[in-house]
């Protein structure tokens, strides 16, 4: 424990190494969490943010470096990170052949909750599953099983939640969906990591965003700090067009 | 740590029963084939066959046809399993606090209860086809015992096969010569009547002393010492392929 001025990071990434035979996916990444923040991670498609991920959560082995996540060493107390995380991956990791309901009555008595059947209820109802609760998740739409994902990941109240490309495949009003989910975290004080490649995402969602690039961070800050690496901005009067995606999202008429 | 092993590979095993009970053609899909085999078998090549027995020929049958709907059966644990880990749910499941033998022992003990059914399946018709059997309650448990050994010992190699496939058909291929190694033994025919080499390799492999200690249990003979050649085949392959999966399964971690 130590006084020194701010509380200590959730996440600790020192000198994470790790190769692929000849591979060098990760030269040397470094960066801190604060608690209940949400932490952006940045990067190209094949720049190893899942890679990094899968080292964070105790599914992969660094071959160099340290991860403190919780305060737990991810190399030697790996069962007290898994107790402190949850982690939602790029394909959402639902079992198709349950329903909805006991998809997370499933997770909650892996969790040794003692009452599986009103956790799922509740979490059917916070995440509108509800009246889907008894059908197949294989019957789901994309945005209803990432949301199934994600409310099976929240299932006993990890401090500390993965989300590896949250939105990567989704229509635009399942990301909103998403997005929503993602910023309630936040507000409950549990501490986000995400990765994506959507440079909108990371600028809607997180406090401070870090780029990966060629296996390490080469740049990390708030937005504003960000933005301030480039020469300040001319202002110019544009008329304003809507995008694309504004003219399908006022066309659908889905409020979020 | 985790002191839930028994708490979790339970829950875990109800989730992989029940996708069996949600597709329960997969027993049927086992039990056809043995079944019509052994119709093949009784009723068009059986005439011809002596086996120098006194019975039925079912009765000479029934061991082999047991050993053939396993050797089968198994394969669908190894394709439930490579199914897990393309979906993602295996890695789901190893980031979670849970016991990590449990994820493998569900899948095991959800092919134990599988291919139980579908071996019932074929006792069932071999009943109505003229098996009979008058063995005591202990000798049936012994053969339920080496049904069980012999189901755990493929189970293991399924699990091999399913965390080492990159394909479907991967996964579910190495089955064929399990399923093909009981015609070169004593499951048919008895091996007397074959070949010098043939007839030698049919003596020393596994098939034929489980499926003659089979037999002999149900038809109340004495088993021998071919019963601890029997129990030692399928210790040794339990062990073996058992070592290798829970290998492969930590290694995948890395």
């Amino acid at each position: 424990m130590t006084t020194a001025a701010g509380p200590e990071p959730t996440i600790r990434v020192r000198g994470i190494e790790k190769s692929f035979k000849d591979l060098h996916v990760l030269r040397g990444v470094d960066f801190d969490v604060a608690p209940g923040t949400i932490f952006a991670l940045l990067g190209s498609n094949g720049a190893g943010k899942t890679t990094l991920v899968r080292i964070l959560s105790t599914l992969l082995a660094a071959d160099a470096g340290t991860v403190t996540v919780n305060g737990y060493d991810v190399g030697a107390e790996p069962a007290e990170v898994r107790g402190s995380i949850s982690l939602t991956g790029q394909f959402a990791a639902v079992d198709e052949v349950l329903t909805g309901r006991e998809n997370l009555v499933l997770v909650a008595r892996l969790r040794h909750l003692t009452e599986p059947r009103a956790t799922a209820d509740e979490l059917l109802a916070r995440f509108a599953l509800t009246e889907a609760g008894n059908r197949r998740a294989a019957t789901y739409s994309g945005g209803m099983r990432r949301r199934l994902d994600i409310a099976m990941s929240l299932i006993g109240n990890p401090p500390v939640i993965f989300l590896d490309e949250p939105t990567t495949g989704l229509d635009p009003q399942a990301r909103l969906e998403v997005w929503q989910t993602v910023r309630q975290l936040a507000g409950q004080g549990i501490t986000v990591l995400l990765t994506t490649q959507y440079l909108d995402e990371a600028e809607q969602l997180a406090d401070r965003i870090a780029i990966l690039h060629q296996g390490t961070i080469i740049r990390n800050g708030t937005l504003a700090e960000l933005k301030q690496l480039l020469p300040p901005a001319t202002v110019e009067y544009v008329e304003k067009q809507p995008s694309l995606e504004d003219v399908f999202l006022a066309l659908v008429g889905k409020e979020l | 740590m985790t002191t839930h092993v028994l708490s979790d590979t339970r829950v875990l095993t109800g989730r992989s029963l029940r996708h069996i009970l949600r597709s329960p053609d997969t027993i049927i899909t086992t039990a056809v084939t043995p079944v019509a085999m052994m119709l093949l078998f009784v009723y068009v090549f059986g005439g011809a066959i002596s086996t120098g027995t006194g019975g039925p020929y079912v009765n000479y049958l029934l061991p082999g046809i047991l050993l053939i709907t396993i050797s089968s059966g198994v394969a669908y644990t190894a394709y439930r399993l490579f199914l897990d880990l393309q979906g993602g749910i295996f890695e789901r499941f190893r980031c979670m606090p849970i016991a990590r033998p449990s994820v493998l022992w569900a899948h095991v003990l959800t092919s134990l209860a599988a291919n139980f059914a579908a071996v019932a399946i074929v006792v069932g018709v071999a009943l109505v086809m003229g098996f009979r059997s008058g063995a005591s309650v202990a000798a049936w448990l012994a053969v339920v015992g080496i049904l069980a050994l012999f189901t755990l010992a493929l189970t293991w190699i399924a699990v091999i096969a399913g965390l080492l496939a990159k394909t479907v058909d991967g996964a579910s291929g190495f089955s064929y010569p399990l399923i093909f190694l009981p015609f070169i033994s004593s499951a048919f025919v008895p091996t007397g009547s074959m070949p010098g080499p043939v007839a030698w390799f049919a003596e020393n492999q596994p098939v034929t002393s489980i499926v003659d200690t089979l037999r002999a249990l149900l038809a109340q003979e004495p088993v021998g010492s071919g019963i601890w050649t029997a129990l030692a085949w399928l210790v040794g392959i339990l062990a073996v392929a058992y070592v290798f999966a829970a290998a492969i399964y930590r290694r995948k971690s890395n």
